[in-house]
């Protein structure tokens, strides 16, 4: 398989994905805003709000598999940067209940009012605006990623060291967020929200519109890791992915390159975070359990590490069979299916879904151009001619 | 007290005064007491308790130990009180007289805790100059803890004639602590109780002298300087305590961890699945424990030593099969072992939901794992001490296999170089298997241990998975060495830490300080050098 | 579990082989499901998690409702239709919840949902309930400061079992020392801010009152409780009041056990041990440590219901050892109300049977009559039990009659002025001060 087959490959599966994405992002919500409800091809708006759920999730897993897939860190704590991501949309979402809160306060949020706060404490100041709020989606996560990032690359830690370490940050953040003491709704988190925006969570419009919208940084966030990828940069990642000390003998300052990656890709969890907490209308510090990271991490094994494609794909299989497993007659054992699927996964695609289908069809493209080479040759007097014009 | 033995002094007792007191009953305040137990109302109980116990009368200590074992049946018609003995016999509780059957209508005479608190400081007062020096010592201490006026002519009596060196000290506090507390006792006789007080030196000393009240202004003087000594020393002691309560969880910790510094650290199979072996060692156990108690009750306190070896083969059983039939296609890509570990950990603990129900499974204490004892000023549980020493036990043994035997050779060499170690003769995937089984199995040992003071459930590997990792990791991958000064690195910093800063923030700030540490040492503790770091 | 039958299984593995055979045509799957919508039934939500960490304690009630539903079932059903029940596994996960619920309401179409346990997975399903106007029936003791249109709380709020607690250990214990113990998240935390107002109200001065919090799941208790035996040792009577949740209670009690600490010197009252719980420790150390409950499996009526109920419900689960608990008995109170609701109002419609509630009584299993409030809080009975070595509860106290919950506590500086009138008011939080319906009100 020559370097030009791979690409041509990936641009085929990539510009598949994109359309698809588009297609969704694009017709999911108009059929579910214009068709009378309960038509055959409207979709309910509880499919909407499913759908949104993978889609957050797929963004989460393609800003693991940019890491994982192309520069080989092993983060087990990715969540931790969604959950951030999910907790600055969720600060600003807590602000605009303004006096519509159980206690009427028009400043502090319910939990804080129960517990006897008295007033705002300093990290909340500003989450009233959206842009500050934005903001924060990214900073936070990104802050965090790059200082961690920091020690960490510099110091060289490495493999599962660095695995169990990112572990380790996501555990402490679970257990500090669970403290009633830090702010933040201990256990029950962050709820009840009203508005974004002006707009009301609930309604249909806001679903669908949010919807669209998590297609669209979906795409966006695609395209980023795209770039990243065939860059020179991306080159750069995956020999650090196969080689690191090589990489670093020939003169690449590998900590600047990893830590460049890493930063994005937690900034890019954090938009999935923020993303994921209106459409879900709750965010509670259970998204910081080192579990959920794990999972994470296994969507895009699923789906195929390293392919981008197949992460985001991976999200959405894994997630769909979880919802569909737990309901009916099956839900005393999904578990067993779920943990099965992982196994089989493993043993039976180590490449992942979309790996094992990159791999199936070029090895039949190239049954395919052996053949046509064949038979071209046999007419290789017609073509020259036109090749030379 | 020990129910047998209160039992069998107490049909001593019966007999004692059926031979010598053959006695019409006498009407009186004793007989109106007795009825009372029969009202079912724990006011009127406390009463009768104070009653009969000061009544002088022989039949008081049977009545109150009776009470005290549930063995003191009220018939709430007749108003009747009976005592059953421990051998099936019973008295009408008033007379003292033998009745052939305790009627149906009875039921035993219940207690609250205050009653339990009235029926000890009883007993305390009745059982001074008990036969058995045990019951002394115990009834002195209650003596202590309740020191009331009343009980002071019985403990003096009881202190002439005592012989027992330990049962005098405590009779001696017991004085010292009513005397402190009796307004009328001179002030030599008080300044006496604040020294005996100082020398006892322990928390109950210290809430005596803490809480006494007015007192001459020379006892509170002496008090004073009594209760800054005994802090100071108490101080040092909770430091000592702190250190053996960070060993203890290191202990834990280390148990836990290591079957993963085995299957993670030497063979580098990133196996989520591990606390799930820990989980099958903990139902082996209470499988183990409801067979014993069905069938052979008497080996109820052997059950653990049974459980040892069977949980190591389960387990182990178990880890060979995964290794045969999963792991072996995934050498060389650890990260993929952590994915179809994962699954299967879910799969197993589903398993074990589906075959024993999702609730805890209750696996009981043997006696040599119950309680504790007084240590200086500490207290030590027999539980922690054990699981420390098998901790101990477990590591020392798995160290002297790999050291020493034909096998521990062979994995040695099959970590350090899988080609060359083939290549020598050694059937590498028999020893891969046999690698893993040895980790799972190290693992259900552990589950033993645990099933001793943690829940028995299907979530029950999953508290320890990722606790077991930062050991591992912390010490450094693939030296057992590290995972032992490790796991009591962190044990002991997180017992230092959770007085000061919470259990909370305390366990958050070992977290930080295990990254912080790995920045400084992104190999561990103990690293292992030389190619095989980079491979 | 045990009782599921062969039969069951077998169905659900051959369905398993064709659904792995099939899992590529998920979204084709997905409608196929959701279209086989019965009209002869009326369908009933069990929304409790049966995998994760709350399996433990919410596998029970999910038993309890396909119970209790079986039972109706062979009562005729409700107006003359057969009960069908619909079981979802949100797996411990809170956003799951949110999402299980809506699929249960949507696609499912049921008529009411029994379900959660903790307070955040409540919280995560709150808006749900509340856009797609449905019924929940949350049967766990929480901490109150709630009181929502389309949710009964047929569990205790604090001063249906904190407060009688407390007051207890005061009486009959003289407990002049207080060692509020819990877990950290909500319920503990609130409750605590309760009790220590409270306290303070009774002249508890502050160094007299102790709060500890631990993480979730905490297993090492040594340092803890060589804390609460210092602190007892001060020579004033001292009581810990337990918040301690789920799993971490066995080894906190193991603990307590081990070094020594007896009832009687040290009492325990506990708000989340029930005899479930109990099932799976060594009962013997414990004994005489307490419990405050609406309900214990050893009560007995006189009319006999209780015991009637426990053998049923053992001859179901097939298990003649299976305990019965306090939330059961809530889902009991609870299911019981919603038939009575539905048949008053001759509609499942969930507006009427919402309007039809309050009012509505039904026999509890302690041999009282219980009522649904105004506040969609209940009246209950509150019971203290002492653990006995046999894994039960010996009642040794009892209020003289129902206690009316309270949704907003009277000892919290921001909700004492509030009630919850869903029927005069039509206002879960309307401050009586201002005569205003607070915050968006309905």
């Amino acid at each position: 398989m020559t370097p030009h087959m791979l690409t041509r490959s990936l641009d085929r599966s990539a510009t598949i994905f994109l359309a698809v994405v588009a297609a969704c992002g694009i017709l999911i919500p108009l059929s579910n805003l214009l068709l009378p409800a309960g038509s055959f091809l409207q979709v309910p708006t509880y499919l909407v709000a499913l759908w949104g759920k993978y889609v957050c999730y797929a963004i989460l897993a393609l800003s693991i598999d940019l890491i994982w897939g192309y520069c080989g860190i092993l983060s087990l704590g990715h969540g931790a940067f969604f959950a951030l991501g999910g907790y600055a949309m969720g600060m600003y979402l807590m602000r605009q209940i303004g006096t519509r809160g159980v206690y009427g306060n028009p400043v502090l949020p319910d939990f804080m009012v129960f517990l006897n706060w008295e007033k705002l404490p300093w990290y909340w100041y500003g989450f009233d605006m959206f842009w500050f709020a934005a903001l924060m989606v990214l900073v936070v996560p990104g802050l965090l990623a790059f200082c961690f990032g920091w020690l960490a690359f510099r110091s060289r830690v490495t493999g599962v060291y660095l695995s169990i370490i990112t572990q380790a940050m996501t555990y402490a953040l679970l257990l500090a967020f669970f403290r009633n003491d830090f702010g933040f709704g201990g256990n029950n988190g962050l709820t009840d929200f009203k508005d974004i925006l002006g707009f009301n969570v609930q309604a249909e419009g806001t679903r669908a519109a949010l919807f669209a919208l998590s297609c669209l940084a979906l795409i966006v966030g695609f395209l980023i890791c795209r770039a990243i990828v065939s860059s020179k940069l991306g080159k750069v990642l995956i020999a650090v992915r196969d080689a690191e000390s090589r990489t670093r003998f020939l003169g690449y300052r590998v900590e600047s390159y990893k830590l460049f990656v890493f930063t994005v890709s937690a900034c890019m969890a954090g938009v999935a975070g923020a993303l994921y907490v209106p459409q879900v209308g709750i965010i509670n510090p259970s998204e910081f359990a080192p579990g959920n990271s794990i999972e994470a991490v296994i969507w895009v094994a699923v789906g195929g590490r390293g392919t981008l494609v197949g992460a985001a794909l991976g999200a959405v299989v894994v997630n769909y069979a979880k919802t569909f497993f737990t309901s009916g007659m099956l839900a005393p054992y999904w578990l067993f299916m779920l943990g099965a699927l992982f196994i089989l996964v493993t043993l039976l695609l180590p490449k992942g879904i979309v790996g094992t289908f990159n791999a199936w069809w070029d090895s039949s493209k190239e049954k395919r151009t052996a053949a046509a080479s064949v038979s071209a040759a046999a007419e290789d007097g017609v073509t020259e001619p036109k090749m030379a014009e | 007290m020990p129910a047998h033995l209160s039992a069998r002094l107490c049909s001593l007792a019966l007999s004692l005064f059926l031979i010598a007191f053959a006695l019409p009953a006498f009407a009186g305040p004793f007989e109106d007491a007795v009825a009372k137990f029969a009202n079912d109302d724990f006011s009127d109980t406390e009463e009768a308790i104070g009653v009969v116990a000061g009544s002088g009368n022989p039949l008081a200590f049977p009545i109150i130990s009776a009470l005290q074992d549930g063995r003191l049946m009220a018939d709430p018609d007749s108003k009747k009180v009976y005592v059953t003995g421990a051998d099936g016999k019973s008295i009408d509780a008033a007379t003292g007289a033998a009745v052939a059957s305790v009627p149906d209508s009875a039921s035993a005479v219940r207690l609250n805790n205050r009653l339990r608190r009235s029926v000890d400081a009883a007993l305390g007062g009745l059982t001074l100059q008990s036969p058995d020096v045990g019951t002394r010592l115990q009834a002195a201490q209650s003596v202590f803890k309740s020191h009331e006026e009343t009980a002071l002519e019985a403990v003096d009596a009881a202190l002439a004639k005592e012989t027992s060196r330990s049962v005098k000290t405590a009779l001696g506090e017991a004085r010292a602590a009513i005397l402190l507390f009796k307004s009328d006792a001179t002030e030599v006789e008080k300044l006496e109780a604040v020294a005996t007080l100082k020398a006892r030196g322990d928390q109950d000393a210290l809430a005596l002298l803490t809480g006494m009240g007015d007192q001459p202004a020379s006892v509170t003087k002496a008090a004073a300087s009594a209760i800054g000594s005994i802090q100071s020393s108490l101080a040092v002691w909770s430091m000592v305590q702190n250190a053996w309560y960070g060993l203890s969880l290191g202990s834990v910790l280390l148990l836990a961890a290591i079957g993963l510094a085995i299957t993670f650290g030497v063979m580098g199979v990133i196996n989520m699945a591990h606390g799930e072996m820990v989980m099958i060692g903990a139902y082996t156990t209470f499988v183990v424990q409801e067979v014993i108690r069905t069938r052979y009750p008497g080996l109820f306190d052997y059950s653990l030593l049974i459980a040892v070896p069977l949980a190591f083969l389960v387990a182990g059983a178990i880890g060979v099969l995964i290794e045969r039939s999963i792991i072996r296609f995934l050498y060389g890509r650890p990260l993929e072992t952590l994915l179809a570990t994962w699954g299967l950990s879910l799969v197993l603990q589903q398993a074990v939901r589906t075959m024993f129900g999702p609730t805890n499974r209750e696996v009981g204490n043997p006696s040599w794992m119950s309680g504790a004892f007084e240590l200086g000023q500490i207290t030590i549980t027999y539980n922690r001490l054990w699981i420390l020493v098998f901790t101990l036990a477990v590591f020392m043994i798995l160290l002297a296999m790999l050291r020493y035997t034909a096998l521990g050779l062979e994995m040695r060499a099959v970590t350090q170089n899988r080609r060359m170690a083939a290549s020598m003769g050694i059937a590498t995937s028999r020893v891969d298997a046999l690698t893993f089984g040895l980790g799972s199995g190290i693992a259900g040992i552990a589950g033993v241990a645990l099933s001793q003071i943690d829940n028995v459930s299907p979530n029950l590997g999953q508290s320890y998975i990722i606790d077991s990792f930062m050991v591992v990791v912390f010490g450094g991958v693939g030296n057992l060495w590290g995972t032992l000064v490790g796991a009591f690195t962190l044990g002991i910093a997180n017992k230092f830490l959770e007085p000061v800063a919470g259990a909370v923030l305390g366990k958050i700030a070992i977290l930080v300080l295990i990254i912080l540490f790995i920045q400084k040492r992104p190999r561990g503790l103990f690293a292992l050098k030389g190619r095989a770091v980079e491979a | 579990m045990f009782s599921k039958s062969t039969h069951d299984i077998a169905a659900s593995f051959s369905r398993r082989g064709v659904l792995a055979a099939t899992a590529g045509l998920v979204l084709g799957l997905a409608s196929l499901t959701g279209a086989k919508a019965a009209d002869d039934t009326i369908k009933v939500g069990v929304l409790h998690s049966l995998s994760g960490t709350m399996a433990i304690s919410e596998t029970t009630l999910k038993d309890t409702i396909l119970f209790l539903i079986d039972e109706q079932n062979k009562k005729g059903g409700v107006l003359g239709k057969k009960l069908e029940a619909v079981v979802v596994d949100p797996a411990s996960n809170w956003p799951l919840f949110a999402e299980k619920a809506r699929e249960l309401i949507t696609k499912d179409k049921v008529s009411v949902v029994f379900g959660c346990w903790t307070s955040v997975s409540r919280k995560s399903v709150l808006p749900v309930f509340k856009e797609l106007n449905n019924i929940l029936f949350y049967p766990v003791q929480y901490e109150g400061e709630e009181s929502e249109r389309n949710v009964f709380y047929t569990g205790a709020a604090p001063n249906q079992q904190a407060i009688p607690a407390v007051d207890y250990l005061m009486k009959e214990e003289k407990v002049k020392r207080w060692v509020l113990a819990g877990t950290d998240y909500v319920y503990p935390r609130t409750t605590n801010k309760i009790l220590e107002a409270y306290l303070k109200s009774k002249g508890v001065a502050q160094e007299d009152i102790m709060i500890n919090y631990t993480p979730f799941g905490h297993s090492d208790w040594q340092t803890i409780v060589a804390d609460i035996k210092k602190f007892g040792s001060a020579g004033k009577k001292t009581a810990v009041v337990s918040t301690i949740n789920g799993d971490a209670n066995v080894p906190f009690y193991k603990e307590l056990g081990n070094q020594g600490i007896k009832a009687k010197d040290i009492p325990v009252v506990a708000f989340s041990v029930g005899e479930e719980e109990l099932a799976g420790i060594d009962t013997k150390p414990l004994v005489g440590h307490l419990a405050a409950w609406n309900y214990f499996e050893s009560i007995k009526t006189k009319d006999g219901s209780n015991e009637k109920f426990i053998k049923d419900w053992q001859a179901y689960t097939k298990n003649p050892k299976r305990v019965t608990n306090d939330p059961m008995e809530a889902h009991v109170i609870g299911f019981n109300m919603w038939v009575k609701a539905v048949e008053k109002v001759k509609s499942t419609d969930p507006d009427k049977v919402i309007d039809a509630l309050p009012g509505i009584e039904a026999p509890n299993l302690t041999g009282g009559v219980s009522k649904m409030l105004p506040n969609h809080h209940i009246t209950k009975p509150v019971f203290i039990g002492e653990i006995k070595a046999n894994g039960q509860f010996d009642v040794v106290w009892k209020t003289p009659g129902l206690v009316a919950g309270d949704a907003w506590s009277k000892e919290l500086e921001g909700s004492k002025d509030l009630i919850g009138d869903w029927v005069g008011k039509k206002c879960g939080n309307f401050n009586t001060k201002t005569n205003k319906c607070l915050g968006s009100g309905s």
